[in-house]
């Protein structure tokens, strides 16, 4: 099971990288130019998430440095560490349904800081990958028709989050063996 | 919310250093971090380039419609009220395949036509309607089986193998996304019969 795992992870992406371009090609893409056009987007996302990764980079390093995040995590170890759960991963679980952008701050701060191939950098990337802004979404879809009772989609939205969470390190745990 | 979180990190962050006497590592930190804010991102812009690149084909390929095309049954008995053939169906299925190949920006435009068109099946304009709240779950949950971003940061900061993560999070966002429809199940039928 965790092999079939493993072999997805390592043949997605060399697998899209060729069957991509070569069906495209045969659908009668442009495949060069369209790849052009497609790319230069990437530059500008990266423009427009630069300032929520510096302004979490901010708070979280100033949290960190003063001794603040050894602090929290002292005091939530006991329960957390029953379940596996790292405390450094807890303002990553707290942002993830608030913002995007503030979310993919801090995962981007916990792989710098602790390494993208450590236990809180692959649980983190996890829970990054696992789960959408559930508030923001929320907002915007219905924002955007005029609706003002969402009944149970917020309810139903956090516990799809918190699934995703104890998911991840359930998953993370069994896979890379922590 | 967000604001106040940011604002107790910071706080909390001042008046710890404070208390141990060490209030030049807050300026230090906060200027180092800043910078390593920048680095981060740069880092991750040839990766996201790259991949939105190859996207952009997938999606002038059509396999974005294929997929639609492939998620149609499993989608229909998702969505029982909303009619066969109605044009929501296809707005709700061209979402759903954009957001598994990690097309987001792609994404919300589909999704927010989807929610018009459901608005048209809604009797009650002001409160959200059974299909309206099932998709809205399906979207908070992601399904996702590329996370594109987050292979970029992994690059970025100088991962062995920053693809290794795949698998666990297609496992974590099935676990999310089965648990919201389930819930959003069940909350519909319990309320109903109240």
């Amino acid at each position: 099971m965790w092999a079939v795992l493993d072999f997805i992870s390592l043949w997605t992406i060399p697998f899209l990288l060729a069957f991509i371009p070569v069906y495209g090609y045969f659908k009668g893409v442009r495949v060069y130019e369209a790849f052009v056009e497609g790319a230069s987007e990437g530059f500008w996302i990266a423009v427009r998430i630069m300032p929520y990764v510096v302004a979490v980079f901010v708070a979280l390093g100033i949290f960190r440095s003063a001794g603040a995040m050894s602090l929290l995590a002292e005091t939530l170890a006991p329960v957390l560490s029953f379940f596996g759960v790292p405390a450094e991963i807890l303002p990553l679980v707290i942002m993830r349904p608030l913002s995007g952008g503030g979310a993919l701050g801090i995962t981007a701060e916990l792989l710098k800081f602790h390494g993208p191939d450590s236990y809180i950098g692959r649980l983190a990337s996890t829970m990054q990958g696992s789960t959408d802004t559930t508030f923001y979404i929320l907002s915007v879809y219905f924002g955007s028709v005029g609706i003002r009772n969402t009944r149970h989609a917020l309810p139903v939205g956090l516990l799809g989050d918190l699934a995703g969470f104890i998911a991840a390190v359930m998953v993370v745990r069994l896979v890379f063996g922590y | 919310m967000v604001n106040l979180i940011w604002m107790i990190l910071v706080v909390s962050g001042v008046l710890v250093a404070a208390r141990h006497g060490e209030v030049s590592k807050v300026t230090e930190s906060a200027m180092t971090s800043a910078q390593l804010g920048v680095e981060t991102v740069l880092g991750l812009i040839g990766v996201m380039i790259l991949w939105l690149g190859i996207m952009k084909i997938a999606e002038e390929a059509g396999l974005v419609k294929a997929l639609a095309d492939f998620l149609r049954p499993l989608v229909q008995w998702i969505f029982p009220s909303i009619p066969k053939g109605h044009k929501a169906m296809g707005s709700i299925l061209m979402n759903m395949s954009a957001n598994l190949f990690g097309l987001g920006p792609a994404a919300t435009p589909f999704g927010l036509k989807a929610m018009q068109e459901l608005q048209e099946l809604n009797e009650d304009k002001e409160t959200a309607s059974d299909a309206m709240v099932t998709f809205l779950a399906m979207n908070t949950s992601s399904v996702t089986i590329i996370p594109g971003t987050v292979i970029a940061l992994r690059a970025a900061t100088g991962s062995v193998s920053p693809t290794e993560i795949v698998g666990t999070t297609i496992i974590a966002t099935i676990c999310s996304t089965v648990v919201a429809l389930s819930a959003d199940y069940i909350l519909r039928k319990y309320r109903r019969r109240r």
